[in-house]
Formats: C-alpha cells, sequence, structure tokens
C-alpha cells in the first residue's frame, strides 16, 4: 500500500484511529435501539430475574440428591445417544467428502456442480439440528433413526464445508504430476489429493463427532431418541432428582469422549 | 518422424501476449534445450505441449497425433507417451518416494490408483518401480516421505517417476532451476544420463546459460513469446544465446508464485 509509507513521513496518525463514520453511529444507534425494544419485549425485569433465581434454588433442592434408580434406564439411554451419534458422523463423514470434491474450485467437475453442492452445504449448515430432527421425525417417526438422519446433515453441513476449503488449499503441483502420466481424475483426487488432505480431515472428523454427541443429547428433546428423551420426561413430571442423574451422565460422557477425541486429534495433525 | 511438432502456437493471459507465433519441430531422438529469461514463455511452451496448457490458436502434434482439441481419452494417451520432469518436482507429500515412482505407472497400469498402491501392486510393477529409484541412487529413500528429502533428493524421484512411465519423449521445465548449482548439475547429468539410455527426444528448458552450453544436440533460444534462436549446439556462439537476454527486464517469478508476486507487490 502506498499510503502505509506515505504515513512515514507524514505525522497523519495510522487509519484505525480514524473517528467512526456516520454509518459505523447509524449501526450502533439502531442496535441500541434494537437492544432496548427486546429487553421490554422479553420482559427482563429485577422480579423476575429474582423470582427464577428462588426458583432454580428450589429446582436445585430438589434434584439432590441426584435420583439412583433406574440407572440401566440412563445407560441404556446414553448408549443410544452415543451409537446416534457414531452412526451419524460416520455416514456423515462419508458422504461428506463426494459433496467436498463437487464443491471445491479445483475438483469440481463443472461450475454449475459447484453452485448447487455449495448451496445444498450451505443449507445443511444453516438449518439447525434441531429443525432437521423435527423435519426427520415427521418422515420417519419418533425415534434414533431421525436423530441419525438429523446428525447426518449437521455433519455434512460442517464437515463438508471444511474438507472443501482444505481440497481448494492444496497445491496444484502434484495434482499436475499425476494428470501428466495420463492418470484419470479419480486416481488424480485419490493419488494426490487424499494424501494430502487425510489428516485434516480425520481432525474436522473427530470434531463432528464431538459436536455431533451434544447435539445427540438435545434431539431426544424432540424425540428423536437418545438419552434427551428421558431428560425431557423427568422434567416434565417434575423428577428433578432423575434429571440431575441424566444431566450428570452428560456431563460424564460428554467430557469423556472431548478428551479421547482432542487426544487423538492432537496425535494426527 | 518428428516426436513433437508446434505449428503458430499463440498463448495469452488476458493482456498479456506470451507465446507469440511458436514454430518448432523436433525429431525423434533429439535432445534440445530450450532456453531464455525468465518470462519469456518456456514453462507456458512446455505445459501446451502435454495440454496442462491450451493454445488460444494454433496445432500441438506428438508422434504425429494432434494434441490439441483431443479429447479427454485421446488426451491420456497421448499424455502416457510424454514424462514432464516439473521445477518444483511435484511429488505427492505424505506418501513414500516409492509410491511417488508407482504413480509414474498410473496411465498405464490397468485397475487404476489401487494397483499403484505398494500394498497393492504386482510385484513385477513394484521391483520396476525399485530400479527406477536404484537408477537415480535414491533405493535407500524408498520409504521416506518426500517432505524430508533435499530438492536434488526429490527431482532425483521425480526422475524415476518418469523412468517408471517409461514415455517417448521427456519435456522438463528448469529441472534444476530450484536446485543449488552442484546438486543441480549432478542432477541434469543423471536426467541427460537416462534420457540417452532410453534413447527419449527430450526439450528441456533452462535459463542459465553456462548450462544450455554443455548438454543437447541443440539450443532453442527463445525471447519474449517467440524463438529467436535455432540450431546445432555447437554452432551457435554464445554471444547470440546472451543475446536472448539482452534488453530483458528481469521479471524473478515462476507462474505458480505469481499470486505471491502480486501481493509482495501491493504491500
Ligand atoms: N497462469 C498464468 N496466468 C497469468 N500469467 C501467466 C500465467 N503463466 C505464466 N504467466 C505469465 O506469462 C509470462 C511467461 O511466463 P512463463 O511461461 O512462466 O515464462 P518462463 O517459464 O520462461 O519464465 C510471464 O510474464 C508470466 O507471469
Ligand atoms: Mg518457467
Amino acid at each position: 500500500m502506498q499510503s502505509s509509507s506515505a504515513s512515514n513521513s507524514a505525522p497523519t496518525p495510522p487509519p484505525r484511529f480514524k473517528r467512526p463514520s456516520m454509518f459505523s453511529w447509524a449501526v450502533g444507534l439502531v442496535f441500541l435501539a434494537l437492544f432496548i425494544q427486546g429487553v421490554l419485549v422479553v420482559e427482563v425485569t429485577p422480579g423476575r430475574l429474582a423470582q427464577g433465581a428462588v426458583n432454580l434454588v428450589d429446582f436445585v433442592g430438589r434434584a439432590i440428591p441426584p435420583a439412583q434408580k433406574d440407572l440401566d434406564t440412563v445407560g441404556w439411554a446414553m448408549l443410544e445417544t452415543l451409537y446416534i451419534a457414531i452412526v451419524g458422523v460416520v455416514a456423515g463423514v462419508v458422504l461428506s467428502v463426494p459433496f467436498a470434491l463437487l464443491a471445491a474450485r479445483n475438483t469440481t467437475p463443472h461450475v454449475l456442480v459447484r453452485v448447487i453442492t455449495r448451496f445444498l452445504i450451505a443449507s445443511m449448515r444453516t438449518i439447525p439440528d434441531l429443525v432437521w430432527a423435527l423435519i426427520f421425525v415427521v418422515a420417519v417417526g419418533l425415534g434414533p433413526l431421525a436423530g441419525v438422519l438429523a446428525i447426518v446433515m449437521d455433519t455434512i453441513g460442517f464437515a463438508a464445508r471444511f474438507f472443501s476449503e482444505r481440497i481448494e488449499e492444496v497445491h496444484p503441483g502434484p495434482s499436475e504430476a499425476l494428470a501428466s502420466t495420463g492418470a484419470g481424475r479419480l486416481s488424480v483426487i485419490g493419488g494426490a489429493i487424499m494424501p494430502e488432505t487425510l489428516a485434516s480431515m480425520t481432525a474436522t472428523s473427530l470434531f463432528s463427532f464431538e459436536k455431533a454427541l451434544r447435539s445427540a443429547v438435545t434431539l431426544g428433546l424432540v424425540g428423536a431418541g437418545g438419552i434427551g428423551v428421558e431428560l425431557a420426561a423427568a422434567m416434565r413430571l417434575y423428577n428433578y432428582d432423575e434429571a440431575l442423574t441424566i444431566i450428570i451422565a452428560i456431563l460424564i460422557c460428554v467430557l469423556g469422549f472431548e478428551q479421547i477425541s482432542s487426544a487423538i486429534r492432537k496425535r494426527v495433525i | 518422424m518428428n516426436a513433437i511438432e508446434v505449428n503458430d502456437v499463440h498463448k495469452s493471459f488476458g493482456e498479456l501476449h506470451v507465446l507469440r507465433g511458436i514454430e518448432l519441430t523436433i525429431p525423434r531422438g533429439e535432445c534440445v534445450i530450450l532456453l531464455g529469461a525468465n518470462g519469456s514463455g518456456k514453462s507456458t511452451l512446455i505445459r501446451c505441449l502435454n495440454g496442462l496448457a491450451r493454445p488460444d490458436a494454433g496445432a500441438v502434434r506428438i508422434n504425429g497425433e494432434l494434441l490439441t482439441g483431443a479429447g479427454v481419452r485421446r488426451l491420456r494417451r497421448l499424455r502416457r507417451q510424454i514424462g514432464v520432469v516439473f521445477q518444483h518436482f511435484n511429488l505427492v507429500p505424505n506418501v513414500s518416494a516409492l509410491q511417488n515412482v508407482l504413480y509414474g505407472a498410473l496411465g498405464r497400469q490397468r485397475g487404476g490408483l489401487l494397483r499403484t498402491l505398494p500394498a497393492f501392486a504386482p510385484n513385477e510393477l513394484r521391483e520396476r518401480a525399485m530400479a527406477c529409484l536404484d537408477r537415480v541412487g535414491m533405493a535407500d529413500y524408498a520409504a521416506s516421505d518426500c517432505r524430508h528429502l533435499s530438492g536434488g533428493q526429490q527431482q532425483r524421484v521425480a526422475i524415476a517417476r518418469t523412468l517408471l512411465q517409461n514415455p517417448e519423449v521427456l519435456i522438463a521445465d528448469e529441472p534444476v532451476a530450484s536446485l543449488d548449482p552442484r546438486a543441480g548439475r549432478a542432477v541434469m547429468e543423471l536426467l541427460i544420463e537416462v534420457v540417452r539410455e532410453r534413447g527419449m527426444t527430450v526439450l528441456c528448458s533452462l535459463h542459465q546459460l553456462e548450462l544450455a552450453s554443455e548438454y543437447g544436440d541443440r539450443v532453442v533460444g527463445m525471447k519474449a513469446g517467440r524463438i529467436e534462436l535455432d540450431g546445432a549446439r555447437q554452432s551457435i556462439g554464445r554471444a547470440s544465446m546472451s543475446g536472448l537476454y539482452e534488453g530483458v527486464v528481469r521479471v524473478d517469478h515462476a507462474p505458480s508464485h505469481a499470486g505471491v508476486a502480486a501481493a509482495a507487490e501491493s504491500a
């Protein structure tokens, strides 16, 4: 930039000390207005917050000690959650690879295919997992299958995007070298692009699993199987001690798997 | 018969007219050095010879067969007959040197990629790949990840990859430009030796005068997208070779670094 060399000689302040423009003022004012109106609409009042605190203490009092009966039910529900996450993530990651290859600039067969695939991936990412779960509950009924399908969608939305960005970063040289031997398109992708992206894809997949495990927990709240179903039931029946047991089980499981997965991720990168 | 025939080839990148009517004929078995300053269009010409770049106009023939405008099948068949050695080696990272050599068989081996993985490759192919590594003095490094090899070693592996491919024509784009002078000379000697053994037709670009005057049967000189010089190596004096560099503003960036250079300029 020319301005940087100019500013060395002239004592004008660097751009970051520029006074806020009219635009910044306008944006700031609009946000302030929205914030004030928001506070009014959701009725944030000191009285309600105080009442909430009282209720929370009451909840905690009734939840402690956590219930110790039905531990096997909780265990099974947790296991089901784990299965939903595993099956959903494996299917999602496997499907992400072709999606990513179709979406990456350097591997797509046609720009039109690229645009369409990117749009599909963006939709899968933008629609929240709970909404996908609601849709699949309608499509395949209550139960874990709806949860698995929701996680597949969520995983593709997340992983395919990262995969394709990584694929676009791959240096063109090795691919050109393989194409120069007369290799076909798929051989070039498998021989030159995959080896360079595999480590990063593995890390992304493990990260997807951590994400999926957290979302598998909540999917049950809309009836898509797993431990969320038990949690929703316990809360509705005011069995707060049971709810606490479930929450503790979730905490242990999710934390445990995050530890394992981040340990593996550190090793593959 | 001619191995390479280039007729009136033009190529532009936006406003930049890089190849301005190239005429070049290389008979079978000849070893030609393509000399020219940086930016004269050597890489672009070489990339037009195996379809990595498409000329805007003109024709390229390999062994008499038209490459320009070829469909996927014919392009792949022709590419099998043309080996390429790149300035930056272009080995695949994260896989072994042996695997990189085996990739040389991708175009020919039935069964595609799977049959070139060391675990699934036929014994005979794996042995030939090892022999190629041995020929370039890299047999001891068969299992090494290429990122851990020196530049000279990487280029040797790349030459072994081309040997396994066993093409009739070899095009090399400044094969020693990114090596230090000593390693560069050794690799250049090796390259010339192996192509002589196999009787390959060679077009090898160089931008260093010193090397050009030592290798090859014939020297072709490029300047600003045109062929300015063409003749038997012995008959061309150094003075006329030097002429290729006169009035040339040095732009020291390869096309693969053009983006980086542009960013550096604007920074
Ligand atoms: N892909 C490309 N896009 C834009 N410009 C290019 C591209 N490839 C080469 N050029 C430009 O074309 C000119 C000739 O480049 P090149 O063929 O690499 O010359 P040489 O190999 O003789 O140094 C240079 O000015 C270079 O910047
Ligand atoms: Mg070049």
